[in-house]
């Protein structure tokens, strides 16, 4: 098979022309990860280091009676066992930082180490220390712990009702109103979103369309398993080496959960093998942490493969119902939608965020959405990939392609007529800046996907379906601390982890204000100690607020140099210009490099700066197409053809741009088509193997092609819009709608597997 | 942590005396792509590891004075798909062989391994039993043949008592006319476990069927012989109705149970189709053509 490396269409939408941004140059980290150098948390090994293990419930749920580590602690060659007994009580301490602060630490440190019950199958419940992963393997055998098995609740919709088992006996619902109930339940909380008036709007409606739709809990699906190495030292000093998507909400967190001052905690971030939300939160960190303490001794753990996937922070399965109105011309009157997530074990799902999600690509002047955030037993569900907004928006854009069809209306057409921009309401939030919705739709419009039409074959069932997408995007903290170099090379330190190639799209806006050649930065990713504040990377956040930070350490650098150049020039340093990386006045002039030589003369060593709290991340919308093949027989469907179209605000690195985008179709139609947990009826998870939770190979999804379109988040200095996200929320819907098209089928739950067509198939005939 | 034991024997009599020695808790390796697995995930204890591979009857491939095929247990899968008169004789079960695992797995894992692992949904099992195979079983008490539709018992467990082990299949030459086909069906396209699999083998005199076998894989406690879908397809001509009649069979004796990897209704309905398209498979490959309907 031929690679294809053809340049992917590109749509600008602005005037702007760069040196650096836009260009492809070789990424920073690229070679030393293709010939194995770059270091990953594995790579980690100290002397005289242990290794930890957990023991983890059988159980989905039940009490705790007891535990006995006698036996294991007599083993030779082991030299810790830890409970939750050996975590300090976090009171009524509310967590902070990671991506979504103020929750209780009482549930995220019973979520460490189960305290009294354990919540769901493979929670931890005890740690061990030995001399090798085998005898610590082999001791976890031996720590007997007797447990008087509950029913366990798996579901929402069974979770929710009154006579339910109760799985966090003193957990009271925060209501919408502000209130708290009275009684406990599963409920941990419940919001509302309220626009206009959403009874006459739906009073205006010629056609209303009311369904419902459900959710198995999918994960992540990351490469690398969690892992952590721990070293507590006699003064107290903690140091971690981890594979998280922030360190410093990692030092957060260990803090919170050891009650150990933060100014005692170092994390290293290490090289990541992939993310995408499920690595925002720490698991073996604490664990690992505190059997060093005890020990004396660092302590290095990694999940297997069954553990990550029974234990870690998979996205929610759930409910959502839409319902939405239209006039016979095809103009949205109002819009309703209800939707309950998993927590998992304790409280907290990404339920908000799909809320503010579900209508967003459109202008609905009337609209109530209802979210309910649901505690079942089940691991603590956590952010995947544009948290919520796939579940949400699998929903709304099924209802929408079925109003088109109802009414007969092209669905470019409806969604152009339709669609949010610039001023318009926005749930929960200020209206919309510029936003690329109606640009991303034309371009769909016009690609040549769209203009060939799908081809058809005899006794082949094929279609062809259509979706947008929407995904807010975060701001948050990020810190830049930018060295230059007497050589007027430029060493980059940010506390962003590099996920997406980071590191080279935060160098890229820093070589372009400075006006240097990227190849002249040479950007690290630095630990707590060594770089300002910076929150997760999550919510597609980096490029747009680390990037921002980048800018303004060079700006700042730029100010410095400038001054430094005034004392050897002689003038007033706002007297110095700057362009294309040249600073001149009154007839000297300098590039940056020269400028570097002189200052070094003299002593100077500018080190630019920046820590920036950004708020006007913009939004980010993609349409995909979707091409199918059904096979009636089967059930199985087979993608022929994929398009997505993204905006990007401005592509800083292409490739990039282009990677996030087919890596999000990648696991959207995975999550379309066949990966959810298996539970049996005790709530054992049956499938904790990659044989068996299917995400796609490479065989399952065709050459994805992507087109990039350039509209501005007026909101940062180089109009960046996060790019990683947005692109996992369409494919559902559009897969969805391409079923339809190829069977007339409308499948309501996810995945839609080939069972679950194949039923569908036969009670349609 | 436990010691184990790997021993190498080079003759089949010295593999049963370790055999007989260790009971239960010796095992044969041929390419270990299931054993190693099993035992490092915990789901099987063994302590001693038989080497099948430096044991000539286990390595043979080889054809007969009477036609017929040897297979040594431990012959790994890429050698027959890379033996040209073994394709052209047993398609189906190369059918298998071509999609155990990925290329890499197939240099190591072998027919004889899959059908002692005794897997319901072993691959290589439903075209052995088309291909009407023989085990040929060594022991402490000697020699003994088993029909390959007898020798699985339950999910992993088979006819060999302690210190047995197979030491080849004999697969008889198929008569003029004759074809064979197997597919499965997985939800992805590649590293999946068959959700359910079939297997057919028809000879033909002209268009009318004169014998024929079926067997599929995943829908029962072992894989199964469906022999009354090959009766039932004697005498007939080869065509859609016939497969039909013989799918419908096929649907019937199947009982699949839920799982992780499939529902009984989908198993029921897949048990039809991939009869039936094996069916046209192995008519095709009778008729001197190849099957077209995927595999």
């Amino acid at each position: 098979m031929a690679i294809d490396t053809r340049v992917a269409p590109k749509i600008k939408h602005h005037d702007e022309e760069y040196k650096v941004i836009g260009t492809r140059p070789i990424r920073h980290d690229g070679l030393e990860k293709v010939t194995g150098e770059a270091r990953y948390g594995s790579d980690i090994n100290l002397p005289g280091q242990l290794h930890g293990k957990v023991l983890r419930s059988p159980h989905a749920h039940a009490r705790i009676v007891s535990i006995d580590a006698s036996r294991a602690e007599a083993l030779h060659g082991v030299s810790a066992v830890i409970t939750s007994a050996d975590l300090p009580d976090p009171g009524d301490k509310l967590t902070t930082g990671g991506e979504a602060p103020g929750l209780p630490v009482k549930f995220k440190s019973a979520n460490m180490l189960a305290r009294g019950k354990v919540h769901y199958h493979g929670h931890a419940v005890a740690a061990v220390a030995a001399t090798n992963q085998h005898i610590a393997a082999e001791a976890l055998k031996l720590i007997d712990v007797e447990y008087e098995v509950l029913d366990p609740v798996l579901e929402v919709w069974d979770a929710m009702k009154p006579d339910a088992p109760v799985i966090i006996e003193d957990l009271y619902t925060a209501k919408a109103d502000g209130t708290t109930a009275e009684e406990p339940s599963n409920v941990a909380a419940e919001m509302l979103y309220e626009v206009g008036d959403v009874d006459a709007g739906f009073a205006e409606a010629d056609l209303v369309v009311d369904r419902e739709f459900t959710f198995g809990v999918v994960h992540q699906g990351y490469v690398e398993t969690h892992n952590a190495t721990a070293n507590w030292l006699k003064d107290g000093h903690l140091h971690v080496w981890c594979s998280s998507q922030g360190a410093f909400t990692i030092r957060q967190e260990l803090a919170d959960l050891l009650n150990h001052p933060i100014t005692k905690i170092h994390v290293v971030p290490m090289e990541i093998g992939g993310g995408f939300g499920g690595k925002t939160t720490a698991y073996l960190e604490p664990l690992a942490a505190l059997l060093s303490q005890q020990t004396g001794h660092p302590v290095k753990m990694a999940m297997d493969r069954a553990d990550v996937l029974k234990a870690t922070g998979p996205t929610p399965g759930g409910y959502v119902r839409v319902k939405m109105g239209v006039t016979n011309d095809g103009t949205i009157t109002a819009g309703y939608a209800n939707l309950a997530f998993d927590a998992g074990g304790y409280p907290g799902s990404v339920v908000g965020a799909g809320c503010r999600c579900v209508f967003a690509p459109y202008n609905m002047p009337n609209a109530k959405v209802e979210g309910f955030d649901v505690v079942v037993n089940k691991p603590k569900t956590h952010a995947y990939r544009a948290p919520g907004a796939t579940h949400a928006e699998f929903a709304s854009e099924t209802v929408v392609d079925e109003i088109c069809r109802t009414l007969d209306i092209d669905p470019v057409e409806f969604r152009l007529k339709n669609s949010a921009k610039e001023g318009d309401w926005q749930l929960a939030q200020p209206p919309y800046p510029r936003i690329g919705h109606i640009e991303c739709m034309e371009a769909a419009r016009d690609s040549a996907q769209w203009q060939t039409p799908l081809e058809t074959a005899p006794g082949k069932k094929r279609g062809r379906g259509i979706a947008s997408g929407f995904w807010f995007n975060i701001g948050f903290t990020s810190s830049v601390i930018a060295k230059l170099n007497s050589d007027g090379s430029v060493t980059l330190l940010e506390g962003s982890t590099d996920i997406g190639g980071t590191r080279t799209s935060v160098a890229m806006q820093f070589a372009e204000t400075l006006g240097i050649a990227i190849e002249d930065v040479d950007p690290i990713v630095a630990d707590t100690d060594s770089v300002g504040q910076t929150d997760v990377t999550g919510g597609s956040r980096v490029t747009f607020a680390t990037g921002l930070a980048a800018h303004n350490a060079a700006n700042d650098m730029k100010d410095q140099i400038a001054e430094g150049l005034a004392d050897l020039w002689d003038v007033a340093a706002d007297a110095i210009t700057h362009a294309d990386g040249t600073f001149s006045a009154n007839g000297n002039s300098a590039t940056v490099r020269e400028a570097a030589g002189l200052l070094e003369e003299e002593g100077v060593f500018p080190i630019g700066k920046n820590t920036v709290t950004p708020t006007r991340e913009g939004g980010a919308f993609a349409v995909h197409i979707a091409d199918v093949e059904v096979d009636e027989e089967t059930g199985k469907v087979e993608i022929l053809r994929y398009t997505a179209v993204q905006d990007a605000g401005v592509a800083i690195y292409p490739p990039y741009v282009e990677g996030q985008m087919q890596g999000g179709v990648v696991q959207g139609v995975g999550w379309a088509l066949n990966e959810e947990y298996v539970y049996d009826d005790d709530g054992h998870l049956l499938n904790a193997s990659l044989l068996d939770y299917r995400m796609p190979t490479a065989l399952d999804v065709p050459n994805i092609e992507t087109i990039i379109v350039e509209v501005p988040n007026p909101g940062h200095p180089y109009g960046v819009r996060g790019v990683g996200e947005v692109p996992i929320v369409p494919p559902p819907a559009a897969v969805a709608n391409a079923i339809h098209d190829a069977t007339g089928l409308r499948m309501s739950h996810l995945p839609m597997s080939p069972p679950r067509v194949q039923a569908a198939l036969a009670a349609q005939a | 942590m436990r010691a184990i034991q790997y021993a190498a024997p080079s003759t089949v009599e010295d593999a049963v005396a370790i055999l007989a020695e260790h009971g239960s808790d010796a095992r044969m390796l041929a390419g270990g792509t299931d054993l190693i697995v099993q035992v490092r995930e915990d789901a099987r204890d063994t302590g001693v590891f038989v080497d099948a591979k430096k044991i000539p009857e286990l390595m043979e491939l080889s054809v007969n004075a009477d036609g017929s095929t040897t297979l040594g247990a431990a012959v790994p899968c890429h050698q027959l798909y890379n033996d040209a008169h073994f394709t052209a004789t047993y398609p189906a079960v190369t059918d298998a062989a071509r999609i155990i695992g990925s290329t890499g797995i197939q240099g190591r894992a072998s027919v004889g391994g899959n059908l002692c692992n005794s897997g319901p949904a072993g691959d290589t099992i439903p075209p052995l039993i088309v291909h009407s195979a023989v085990c040929n079983i060594a022991g402490p008490d000697g020699e003994r043949t088993v029909a390959v539709e007898d020798f699985c018992t339950a999910p992993g467990r088979n006819v060999l008592a302690d210190g047995e082990l197979l030491v080849s299949l004999t697969l008889p030459k198929p008569p003029a006319g004759s074809g064979s086909h197997y597919l499965r069906f997985i939800p992805r396209n590649e590293m999946d476990i068959a959700v359910v699999g079939a297997g057919a083998w028809l000879q033909l005199d002209g268009d009318t069927i004169t014998a024929a076998r079926t067997g599929l894989g995943a829908v029962a406690p072992t894989p199964l012989f469906v022999q009354a879908a090959g009766d039932a397809l004697v005498g007939m001509t080869a065509d859609e109705d016939a497969f039909a009649v013989a799918a419908d069979i096929a649907r019937d004796a199947a009982t699949p149970i839920d799982d992780m990897r499939g529902t009984i209704a989908h198993r029921k309905q897949l048990s039809y189709v991939l009869t039936q398209r094996a069916l046209r498979g192995a008519k095709a490959r009778a008729q001197g053509g190849s099957p077209t309907n995927g595999h």
